[in-house]
């Protein structure tokens, strides 16, 4: 196991760089909707709603995936010990996926759309990502050669890779009129796929982690442990499964809604590791406290316990009659891909691009400034839709219900610490985001120029 | 080597059992019995066209700025639903439908009204913690 996190700029690393960009412009993007929210018709004329969630919502899904595809690409070499199976199909996939995305941003701010919820794009955008998902499909499978012995982290890559590619498949089946003409029949495969989706991108990601776990902590034996594999089929079982709990109050099949009910239950199995190993992990956090990428990781294990939390009991159908429709909803996902998502990118980041060129060490009171800016901002933002969510929900099962303005104006206050507390975590976020890709570019012309840059002058 | 086996074994099964119960919801979609009209049917891609989703939503699913539009054809008269797509409101913008497009939008909405109800009072939950519709 080589670790790959040298100075030299390899194809993974932009993955990671690009999909950083892609983060900024994307919380940026969601500044923009939380100030639509409280003051009502702001930049409505050039920049609707319709417009900036979409832009917020895609330029971070593909954050995600960029983030996912440079961690595996990257960590699949130095699992390996080999380079990878095709340098130029990751190349090919790292160009087509950033022309991909600038057109699918610019298409947004023109007002063209596809219309489907995160996926809001014309449909002929989505060939290229398909085409560009089956190269990396193809480095992911090709750079193994054997599938005896592997660790739980090389199977987590293989699934999500291609459970992603079938879910993206299949939340394209609207274009066939069969699919698409009843909204009911419409609307139950759409949240089939994206429910399985979201369980793909998990697969990337919570692979990586535990692979990073094991390199920070210096023994990978749980990635071969027998516990690691029957938490991975779990989560498979769920990501195959449980997707019905997005669809409970749309009539369709109660067949969909009762299995995934049951399937849901069966994610308090990893609920009750998270609180039995909570002492365990927590001695392991204070021991490598002083590690950025360690620290985003434990970050990360303590939003999956409260996304968990949330999302258990939100696959209750009893009480996601409370919460479905409300910003409950919402600070799950806010939860997940932020706190859960996005950190354990971030972790990725500061593992891979931290390298012998510049040392993110040098910048490690910012880092912590930020690490805690973020936490603690995200912790209040996350409440904030809890508390709206709650009040949305009274309201929507109160017999004498006022009109719907007069509940959102109810609501400001909260969406006023909403924005105020994402305001605070964008600065987090853009303070690392910032250190770690000034880095990079001081890197970048000490290595690839030759140039001897002394550190004030970038 | 055994262990490899038993993962690949369990793998193979759920992998079968899931692509089995894909094609099944596929080929027995809630609904069957239906006819939408072109009119509806154009209504919908006037829905996706102006991205409507991105604040609205149809039973529950979609954006948060404005409300749920599930059974807005059998609460508000036409006229009314008309109004609001042609003038917005101070957070809605006045979205440039053309007439058919309007009409073509009243009629999606009124086929999304018949399908059910989203108003989560009318739901009954029962003793196992399941809800009935």
């Amino acid at each position: 196991m080589e670790p790959l996190n040298n100075s030299r700029l390899s194809v993974s690393k932009f993955f990671i760089i690009f999909g950083m960009l892609l983060l900024g412009v994307g919380m940026i993007f969601g500044l923009i909707g939380a100030i639509q929210y409280i003051i009502p018709g702001y930049l409505k004329t050039y920049l609707s709603f319709e417009k900036v969630r979409p832009l917020h919502v895609s330029s971070v899904i593909f954050w995600i995936l960029f983030g996912a595809t440079g961690g595996v690409l990257t960590y699949l070499q130095e699992h390996t010990g080999r380079p990878l199976y095709s340098s130029l199909l990751a190349k090919t996939q790292l160009f087509i996926f950033a022309i991909t995305t600038l057109i699918v941003l610019v298409s947004y701010v023109a007002g063209s759309f596809g219309g489907r919820e995160y996926w809001e794009f014309n449909p002929v955008l989505a060939l290229p990502i398909v085409v560009g998902w089956i190269l990396f499909i193809i480095n992911v499978t090709r750079t193994a050669k054997s599938w005896k012995g592997q660790p739980v982290y090389w199977w987590m890559w293989l699934t999500g890779a291609v459970f992603f590619l079938f879910t993206f498949l299949e939340s394209y089946l609207w274009v066939f009129p069969y699919f698409r003409e009843n909204i009911i029949n419409d609307m139950t495969v759409q949240w089939k796929s994206y429910g399985s989706m979201v369980g793909a991108w998990n697969m990337l990601l919570y692979g990586s982690s535990i692979y990073l776990m094991g390199k920070i902590s210096g023994d990978q034996s749980y990635g071969h442990s027998k516990i690691a594999f029957l938490l991975y089929f779990t989560g498979l079982f769920n990501l195959m499964f449980n997707w019905g709990h997005h669809i409970y109050t749309l009539p369709t099949l109660h067949l969909i809604k009762n299995i995934s009910y049951a399937v849901s239950m069966t994610e308090l199995f990893i609920f009750g590791r998270i609180i039995f190993l909570w002492q365990k992990s927590l001695t392991t956090a204070m021991k490598h406290y002083h590690h950025m990428a360690y620290r985003f990781l434990v970050a990360s294990e303590v939003w999956v316990f409260l996304s968990l939390l949330l999302a258990i009991a939100m696959s209750i159908p009893a009480i996601n009659v409370y919460t479905h429709g409300t910003h409950i909803t919402v600070a799950h996902t806010m939860g997940a891909t932020i706190g859960i998502n996005s950190f354990l990118i971030l972790a990725f980041a500061f593992d891979i691009l931290n390298n012998s060129c510049v040392n993110f060490d040098c910048f490690k009171s910012q880092f912590n400034k930020a690490f805690w800016l973020s936490n603690i901002s995200l912790f209040i933002f996350w409440l904030s839709l809890i508390a709206a969510g709650i009040l949305k929900s009274s309201w929507m099962m109160r017999a004498d219900r006022t009109p719907f303005a007069a509940m959102v104006y109810s609501l400001q206050p909260y969406f006023e610490v909403f924005m105020i507390s994402g305001l605070f975590l964008l600065s987090g976020i853009l303070l690392i985001l910032y250190l770690m890709l000034k880095n990079q570019l001081r890197c970048y012309f000490r290595q690839v120029l030759g140039r001897n840059i002394s550190d004030s002058s970038i | 080597m055994a262990f490899d086996k038993q993962r690949f074994i369990i793998a193979i099964s759920l992998l079968t059992a899931f692509l089995f119960y894909s094609f099944y919801i596929y080929s027995s979609l809630p609904v069957k019995d239906y006819h939408i009209s072109e009119q509806s049917n154009n209504g919908k891609m006037v829905w996706q066209k102006y991205n409507c989703i991105a604040c609205h939503q149809l039973y529950g699913l979609g954006g948060y700025l404005g409300p749920d539009l599930t059974n807005v054809y059998g609460l508000r008269d036409s006229t009314y639903i008309r109004s609001f797509m042609q003038n917005g409101t101070n957070i809605m913008p006045a979205f440039p439908l053309s007439e058919k497009e309007t009409t073509d939008l009243i009629s999606f909405f009124k086929t999304v009204n018949e399908t059910g109800s989203s108003d989560p009072r009318t739901f009954t939950i029962q003793p196992n913690g399941t809800i009935k519709q």
